[in-house]
């Protein structure tokens, strides 16, 4: 399989870069910000979605998707991210969904996701940087389970229907046996989610978890199992941030080398001075290599490879180090405009920060490779 | 289709470890591990063997047509027999600037007699090649180069220096720019082909920080050299070298990658290093340092397969090169370095047997070449800049 996208995969992409460019470009996002809308994001935008079926990509035909797989998944987040559209398109189509396959609660949970009305959330992190410890316990009671602890950086955690929560069923913190996957409705008693805005306007909710009781059925796969989908979700999360930090990256460049070539300084555009050519090529270079390694990472995942799992973190660690480069590098080139709120690149600066932090950043990564390969 | 590549596959993959040698299975180590052909080879055990098999299935060249020496093959079958060998580790069975440069200009620019003179001797690494390119004053402004080519009649009458030609000393033939005209600097220069046997062609390498001289400075006292084997029209000479120049840089961009077979920067560290109780390399900071440079090794890795991929597609931007060559090099210096690093005092030693006399010390070296030849980094960013981004002069 050559490694760039094959004609439909191309189709796609110019499908879905009109239609996010049109129904919600960066002045979308700053609206629902400066209007404080406290969901985060547009569910009419979401409905959209779920009209032209991309909540369904990664969903078998069968179940009424679009059967594709994390290449088109990928595609649809990159246009996110150059557009900084909020929407709950990783959490919910992507992640969600590839924990939740082949699972009985895909019957319960896929309908919903596919016609847009159920937002998915993903209650992973325990502390302020990724880890792979599970320490939220989940001791059995009764029929089922009673869960207590706590879990940050939820986004869409305060309006979602559906969390997706990592408990400890056995075992200690670090142990990766012992690690149930639970699919819980965020209404349950005994469960309060906290909002908190983040430096990009979005929302993520810390969640506090007091004794919340759930049925058996809430297990995902296996008890005890649960690192098995919590994997794959983990996968296609930090896949799919990715490819999203491939369009935050892609779009501050564009802006960055578009101004380049119209703002003017000594009497002269300042895109013809080599200190800034150099670091513009710079800038693309590294953005090229990222882009590579997001569509291998990709393909491996479609193939089901057994290296899909480093490649996934080559990938990660690559997007969050090139696109931190191409946000620092375009407010720099910006100048003072660069620093105003009036203008956009300051929102690609955080939007970064923030999908670099998601499902583990790049030191976080590049450990995971080191320990991969025996070092 | 699919079935089709599959059953490549697997033929291919019984064929190459039926006939892939042993000893070509292991890393290339140093210089002499590079297999480069030519009139007076210094083959190693089993490198012949190797050559001449992959060279009898047109191997050498997958990708080149079958009548000039090559395998007929399609991107696809060549990228599953590049597959396969790395699944097996195997070397590459012929190193040369015939394949990796001469050959694709001749394929775009030469004439049918010129194509089927050439490139089978190119295919089956009978001819050794180097490259005339650089002159003491013509560097990153290459086009400005006076090596001059007399027209004589049927033949030209060439004069001049060159310099930085790459084992101009174990070379066979030489492909050269000459200035065949003083009206127009790049409209003036014309491409030419000749045997290093000539009459009025010497060399003398130049000893470098390596305390290797792979480069040479070669002179040309009024060697003659027959129009028929000037590529292309007279004066049109830079198109062929700057078309040249682009497979050059794909060339050198390969530095970038890890060798085959093992990592030598990963072992050196846990050998001078050692791990600590939790299996991780006992000097914390050494290890973040490789760690990260491994993460920009493997995506560079992927956007390799991704520019070849794009390349045989003709999907590839044309200044693409460029940034190949500027990011391998540059990754490949780190890696050096890196390497010294974790090396230590060990990796000092320049004689001494335990150091292969001082093999990763001159190899180092040797890597602060690479941003240089072939058009400097600087150069590639420029390059990028005005041709890519489409950045103002």
């Amino acid at each position: 399989m050559p490694l760039y996208l094959n004609d439909d995969q191309t189709a796609l992409q110019d499908t879905i870069r009109d239609f996010v460019a049109e129904q919600a470009p960066v002045s979308h996002m700053r609206g629902l910000r400066d209007a404080s809308e406290a969901s985060g994001f547009s569910r009419d935008l979401w409905r959209s979605f779920a009209e032209m079926g991309f909540t369904g990509i990664l969903i078998d035909e069968a179940d009424g998707g679009l059967g594709l797989g994390h290449v088109e998944a990928g595609v649809v987040l990159e246009e996110i991210g150059r557009n900084l559209s909020p929407s709950p398109f990783l959490t919910t189509a992507v992640a969600a969904v590839e924990a939740l396959k082949g699972s009985a609660h895909a019957t319960r949970w896929f309908p919903g996701i596919l016609s847009g009305e159920t937002i998915a959330a993903l209650a992973i992190d325990e502390g302020a940087k990724h880890r792979d410890t599970v320490t939220l316990s989940a001791e059995r009671s009764g029929n089922g389970f009673k869960l207590s602890g706590k879990k940050q950086f939820v986004t869409h955690g305060h309006v979602a229907d559906l969390l997706i929560v990592a408990a400890r069923t056995a075992g200690s913190a670090t142990d990766t046996e012992g690690v149930t996957l639970f699919a819980i409705p965020r209404d349950a008693a005994n469960l309060t989610a906290t909002p908190e805005r983040l430096a990009d306007a979005s929302i993520a909710a810390r969640l506090e978890f007091d004794g919340v009781e759930v049925d058996a059925d809430a297990v995902i796969g296996d008890v005890d199992g649960g690192r098995t989908p919590l994997d794959r979700l983990l996968r296609a999360g930090r896949t799919g941030a990715s490819a999203e930090l491939l369009g935050v990256g892609g779009g501050a460049m564009d802006m960055t080398v578009g101004y380049l070539k119209e703002r003017k300084q000594f009497g002269m555009l300042i895109g013809s001075f080599q200190a800034l050519q150099h670091r513009a090529a710079h800038l693309y270079s590294e953005m090229e290599v990222a882009r590579a390694a997001v569509l291998k990472a990709q393909q491996l995942l479609d193939t089901g490879s057994a290296h899909a799992d480093e490649a996934v973190s080559v990938a990660k660690a690559m997007t969050a180090l090139a696109t931190t480069l191409s946000v620092q590098e375009g407010v720099q080139m910006h100048g003072g405009i660069g620093m105003t709120d009036e203008y956009d690149i300051g929102f690609y600066m955080k939007r970064a920060r923030v999908l670099a932090e998601m499902f583990g950043d790049a030191n976080f990564h590049a450990d995971r490779i080191a320990r991969a390969a025996g070092y | 289709m699919t079935q089709d590549i599959d059953t490549f596959r697997s033929e291919t993959r019984a064929w190459l470890e039926a006939n892939c040698p042993p000893e070509m299975r292991q890393p290339v180590r140093s210089e002499k591990d590079a297999c480069w052909g030519g009139r007076n080879p210094d083959f190693q055990p089993g490198q012949k063997e190797w050559m001449d098999a992959m060279a009898s299935r047109g191997w050498t060249v997958p990708d080149w047509p079958a009548a000039y020496g090559g395998g007929g093959l399609s991107p696809a079958e060549t990228k599953v027999l590049r597959e396969e060998m790395a699944a097996i580790k195997a070397r590459n069975p012929l190193n040369s600037f015939g394949i990796s440069m001469l050959g694709p200009a001749l394929l775009k620019y030469g004439t049918e007699e010129q194509k089927l003179d050439y490139l089978p001797k190119i295919a089956r690494g009978e001819i050794r090649w180097c490259q005339g390119y650089s002159e003491p004053n013509a560097g990153s402004d290459l086009a400005s180069l006076a090596t001059s080519a007399e027209d004589a009649g049927d033949h030209y009458v060439i004069n001049g220096q060159k310099v930085w030609t790459s084992y101009a000393d174990k070379a066979d033939w030489i492909f050269c720019l000459v200035r065949t005209s003083k009206e127009s600097k790049q409209g003036g220069i014309s491409f030419v082909l000749f045997d290093m046997a000539s009459e009025g062609v010497s060399t003398k390498p130049i000893l470098l920080i390596s305390g290797y001289s792979p480069f040479c400075e070669t002179f040309f006292d009024n060697v003659k050299v027959p129009k028929s084997q000037r590529i292309h029209d007279e004066n049109k000479g830079w198109d062929v070298a700057k078309y040249l120049l682009g497979h050059e840089r794909e060339m050198i961009s390969g530095m970038g990658l890890a060798s085959t077979g093992g990592n030598p920067l990963i072992e050196g560290a846990i050998a001078t290093v050692g791990l600590d109780h939790e299996g991780r390399l006992a000097d914390p900071l050494l290890r973040a340092t490789i760690a990260m440079f491994e993460v920009r090794a493997r995506a560079f890795g992927a956007m390799s397969e991704r520019f070849i991929d794009e390349l045989k597609a003709g999907r590839a931007h044309p200044a693409q090169p460029s940034m190949m060559k500027y990011y391998g090099t540059e990754l490949n210096k780190s890696r050096h370095e890196l390497q010294m690093a974790a090396g230590g005092s060990d990796a000092l030693e320049w004689e001494s047997q335990a150091s292969g006399g001082g093999r990763e010390a001159r190899a180092w070296l040797r890597t602060k070449a690479n941003s240089i030849e072939g058009g400097t980094s600087e150069v590639q960013l420029n390059i990028i800049a005005k041709r890519i981004l489409e950045l103002p002069a």
